[in-house]
């Protein structure tokens, strides 16, 4: 604390930033980064964040391998991205300034911790001499602050040991970083009381810090002035916070009450979507069922068994995880029950990297079944647009008694976004009814049950639970009869079958895709999942350049929407960024004969606007 | 649901689908014996699901008129966890071979029978891989020449109670193809048994494996070595009953009943908490050679895992009243624009 009077700094307003939280694995980067958000959520600033950690738990102290970051982008107008670069990076420590000092922009403000670049902390982060004052930091703003030090000096008079003091410098940081952008501090201070509740010491330590920092802004004659953001126009209602696992689970609890089903959920722990099982089993009180089975085939089996018993079955896992459940969902195509699958896609093969991103199991979801076992797919393209996903997976599982699968990925899985809370009544009612009566008749013109009897428009089975008199039959993987469902090993019957399971995955009611950007551009980007929004952003910025471009954007990727092949003939050129080696360009040359174009990025890293960007000026230049 | 009164008949239980197993097969005896122990359980057919895997004992349910799902290989236990817990209303039997729920689905057999889900499992154990035709399975013995063991099985074969027991199933039982009151008994303190309940049924696989069970299922081979467990009573067997059984050295030893006397006879207790008698007693034999007991190991009671799982469902929405979607999408904080 000092008794220095307040400065009178000069307001400065900007239209958005980008900042960048970066420190050691326990140093609560994530919780500082997420407090930020909300703060700002509830400034009316349009906002998305971006996620970093490392896959391990507690990687060594110190070290390049332990940075964890959370970059989040506010701004007073309507953004579909996290940002490129950060304009503003906050490093805990040597290694977390070495991680991502490369990230930011010339010119960017880096906001250091002093008190950790010590010799030790230097010599793990790989820096030979001091980066503070060896010329590392020319060309950008830099203001070294002795964190650690004030921290301690400002928690002691509560009594905290230094020790346990140095944790709360995550909060010193907030109150910094909320003074030079003007969030007020109510909100922080709240946030702390509710959040370690019962820990007095604790919270007297995190109020105490964060209180510093936010002093230390306004007293220290360090900064040159201070900025506001104001904001954003963006259209009115009621707006909460969400991440893409958390709107996916809330999707699944909802999707139980508009198809008046218990939920159940067979799941297996696996990064990045345990956080989905977490939130589900959370909701007990909407009669959500979750299993933490014993692996990830049994996760997908006991949601099979609980769709047969006429509930509304999911199971979510990672890639690897569909890669166990292969056999299982096959099953789930023969049996022709609603389950509904959500793979929450990370880099691989194998372990890859299980907290990075990548959209590498398209061509898993579409083919990745022995034989002809086609599951329809859907991909969210937004953290919030999760919640819908979930809702439209639900409705074809349940309308044309199928596995459907679900691409998100772990950008979308850990990312927020404000959203714009729907009007409940407004949700889609996807009930369907179970079947209760005969369907035909025998020689002797009984009535009997005739389980694979196929409803003429959507050629969907009847769905009969047990517990349901007369209608007792047999379901199983061995190819069955049409109609009757018993045992068939029939050639003409099985090429029947194949064909009607096809037909039924291919004639799903699917929404046109629309153009969005310049409709009657020549050149034409093609996404699906998490790239909508810097392929969204990039639009902008080369409409803004005066060059014509128009989108696509894919939310089913199988049965593809009947007008797609139509649309993107229409375009001279269509290139396709996607976070694989071309899987969707495959799909798309394979189907229309058109040569899609493929712009490809596999490094663990969600596309920039800039490298969109750049990618359409250089095949516009190229055609 | 309908009236839990309803009378029928065992030929109620039987579908219209021709049964195709080998004519000889350890099955049918025990398809007959299911058939003719229904009607006595007085359950309605529609309330009734049997799940199985693959291999000849997972057709079963093509063959009873109930419900069904002939699954994938070993899955069954897990497919019939999550219909269990879905549905905790049903009667669910879990019905597989030892290839499939010892072998491919034996992590979902251990699970399901730790976690006490309300199921009945059923392992047809004969010791042999039966749909693909003759390669040694989980429980051949040592030695077993098959076509994928010319020179003999080099594998130490699983005691399916001896597993079941260590994976703390609180209902664990055997009985053989060859007595069809003995597998009835069996299978209706399975059904009655609130939990996991295993039986194992020595089956006899006539084109693959044939005899395999007969030194101690064959008629002139009984007396001397099938050991039928009886709750309560002193574990005894032979014509006359003069052998029997005492534990010594932390182990389940065959006596002669004159050499010890009578009150040194081991007293079975299936109701025991404690396993470890009902283990020494699996390990009593190593093969169908020596004295074996059939008959219920154990049968202890502990809460059965639906119910557990629906306490909870039942418990959150008296906290939390039932579930509203319009607050839980603002519980994490809103604001307006």
């Amino acid at each position: 604390m000092t008794d220095t009077a307040p400065r009178e700094l000069p307001l400065q307003e900007l239209d958005e930033v980008i900042i960048r939280f970066a420190g050691d694995s326990g140093d609560g980067m994530q919780l500082t980064g997420d407090q930020f958000t909300s703060i700002s959520a509830a400034l009316g600033n349009d906002l998305a964040t971006l996620p970093e950690f490392p896959a391990e738990i507690r990687a060594p102290q110190g070290t390049l391998a332990g940075v964890s970051a959370f970059q989040v982008r506010i701004s007073d107008f309507a953004i579909t991205t996290p940002g490129d670069a950060p304009t503003v990076l906050v490093a805990m420590n040597p290694a977390a300034l070495k991680a991502q000092l490369h990230n930011l922009v010339q010119g960017g403000a880096v906001i250091v911790n002093t008190d950790a670049f010590n010799e030790r902390n230097l010599e793990k982060a790989g820096y030979e001499s001091d980066p503070l004052e060896d010329g590392t930091l020319d060309g950008y703003r830099s203001y070294p602050v002795p964190m650690s030090q004030i921290t301690k000096d400002a928690v002691a008079v509560h009594g905290v040991k230094p020790r346990d003091a140095e944790r709360s410098k995550n909060f010193f940081a907030l109150g910094l970083i909320s003074w030079m952008y003007t969030r007020p501090t109510e909100p922080t201070m709240e946030f702390i009381s509710t959040k370690f509740r019962g820990k007095e010491l604790v919270i007297k330590a995190n109020e105490a810090a964060f209180q510093a920092g936010y002093n230390f802004g306004e007293t220290a004659e360090l900064f040159e002035s201070h900025y506001e953001i104001k904001p954003a126009e963006l259209p009115q209602g009621e707006y909460t916070n969400v991440n893409g696992n958390t709107a996916l689970a809330w999707g699944c609890a909802a999707s139980g009450q508009l198809a008046r089903l218990p939920v159940f959920l067979g799941s297996y722990p696996i990064t990045p979507a345990s956080d989905i099982l977490h939130d589900l089993s959370e909701l007990k009180h909407f009669g959500v069922r979750t299993f933490q089975a014993e692996d990830e085939i049994a996760a997908a089996a006991s949601a099979v068994g609980a769709a047969f018993g006429g509930a509304l079955a999911f199971t979510t896992t990672s890639g690897p995880g569909v890669a166990l459940k292969g056999e299982t969902l096959g099953l789930a195509v023969s049996l022709e029950l609603p389950l509904v699958v959500i793979d929450i896609q990370r880099g691989g093969p194998s372990t890859g990297l299980p907290t990075k991103p990548e959209q590498a199991d398209l061509l898993m979801a579409m083919y990745g079944r022995h034989s002809e076992s086609p599951m329809p797919i859907v991909a969210p393209r937004s953290p919030a647009d999760c919640f819908n996903a979930a809702i439209e997976a639900c409705r074809i599982a349940l309308r044309y008694r199928t596995p459907v699968m679900l691409l998100s990925d772990g950008y979308l899985a850990t990312s927020s976004e404000p959203w714009l809370l729907p009007d409940i009544d407004s949700l889609p009612d996807i009930g369907v009814d179970f079947h209760t009566g005969f369907n035909g008749t025998n020689e002797d013109g009984d009535g009997i049950f005739l389980p694979y009897l196929r409803d003429s428009e959507t050629l969907a089975r009847p769905w009969a639970i047990p517990g349901t008199p007369d209608l007792m039959h047999r379901i199983g993987g061995i190819e069955k009869e049409d109609e009757s469902g018993n045992i068939s090993y029939d050639p003409a019957n099985h090429q029947k079958m194949v064909n009607l399971r096809a037909a039924k995955v291919e004639g799903i009611d699917v929404p046109d895709v629309e153009v969005a950007g310049d409709p009657d551009a020549d050149f034409c980007m093609l996404g699906w999942g998490s790239t909508w929004g810097a392929i969204d952003a990039s639009v902008d910025r080369l409409q803004a350049a005066g060059k014509k471009v128009a989108h696509v954007h894919l939310t089913h990727l199988n049965p593809f929407p009947k007008n797609l092949g139509e649309v993107l003939s229409k375009f001279e050129t269509v290139i396709c960024p996607e976070m694989n080696a071309g899987q969707l360009v495959n799909l798309v040359r394979a189907k229309y004969l058109l040569d899609v174009k493929p712009v490809n990025k596999m490094n663990g890293v969600p596309f920039t606007t800039a490298e969109i960007e750049s990618a359409a000026l250089q095949a516009m230049d190229n055609s | 649901m309908t009236d839990t009164s309803t009378r029928t008949e065992p030929g109620d239980w039987a579908t219209d689908q021709e049964v195709r197993w080998c004519p000889g097969c350890g099955d049918y005896s025990i398809l007959t014996a299911m058939r003719m122990l229904m009607p006595e359980l007085e359950v309605d057919r529609e309330n009734t699901v049997f799940v199985s895997g693959i291999g000849c004992a997972a057709r079963f349910p093509y063959y009873m008129n109930t419900y069904g799902m002939h699954g994938i290989h070993g899955r069954a236990p897990a497919i019939a966890t999550g219909l269990a817990m879905a549905r905790p209303d049903l009667d669910v039997w879990v019905i597989g071979g030892d290839g499939d729920m010892m072998s491919i689905g034996g992590n979902h057999l251990i699970h399901a029978l730790r976690r006490n889900v309300n199921l009945n499992i059923l392992l047809f154990n004969n010791m042999i891989y039966g749909l693909t035709k003759g390669q040694f399975s989980p429980t051949s013995e040592v030695g077993k020449v098959t076509k994928s063991s010319p020179m003999g099985s080099v594998d130490t074969p699983f005691n399916p109670m001896s597993v079941a027991l260590g994976a703390e199933a609180s209902f664990v039982a055997r009985t053989h193809d060859m007595d069809r009151q003995h597998m009835m008994e069996m299978f209706r303190r399975a059904h009655d048994h609130k939990g996991a309940s295993i039986v194992e049924v020595f089956q006899n696989c006539n084109v693959f494996n044939d005899g395999a069970w007969e030194g101690i299922t064959k008629k002139g081979n009984r007396d001397s070595n099938l050991i039928t467990l009886e709750h309560g009573q002193p574990i005894k067997f032979g014509a006359d009953g003069e052998l029997g059984v005492v534990v010594e050295n932390g182990a389940a030893k065959v006596v002669s009943v004159a050499d010890v006397g009578e009150s040194a006879i081991l007293i079975h207790d299936e109701k025991k908490p404690d396993p470890s008698t009902a283990f020494m007693l699996s390990r009593l034999s190593q093969g169908p050679f020596e004295p074996t007991p059939i008959g219920v190991f154990r049968a202890v009671e502990r809460i059965e895992y639906a119910s557990s799982s629906t306490a909870q469902l039942a418990m959150a929405q008296n906290d939390k009243g039932a579930g509203d979607l319009s607050s839980l999408l603002r519980s994490r904080g809103t604001w307006q624009v």
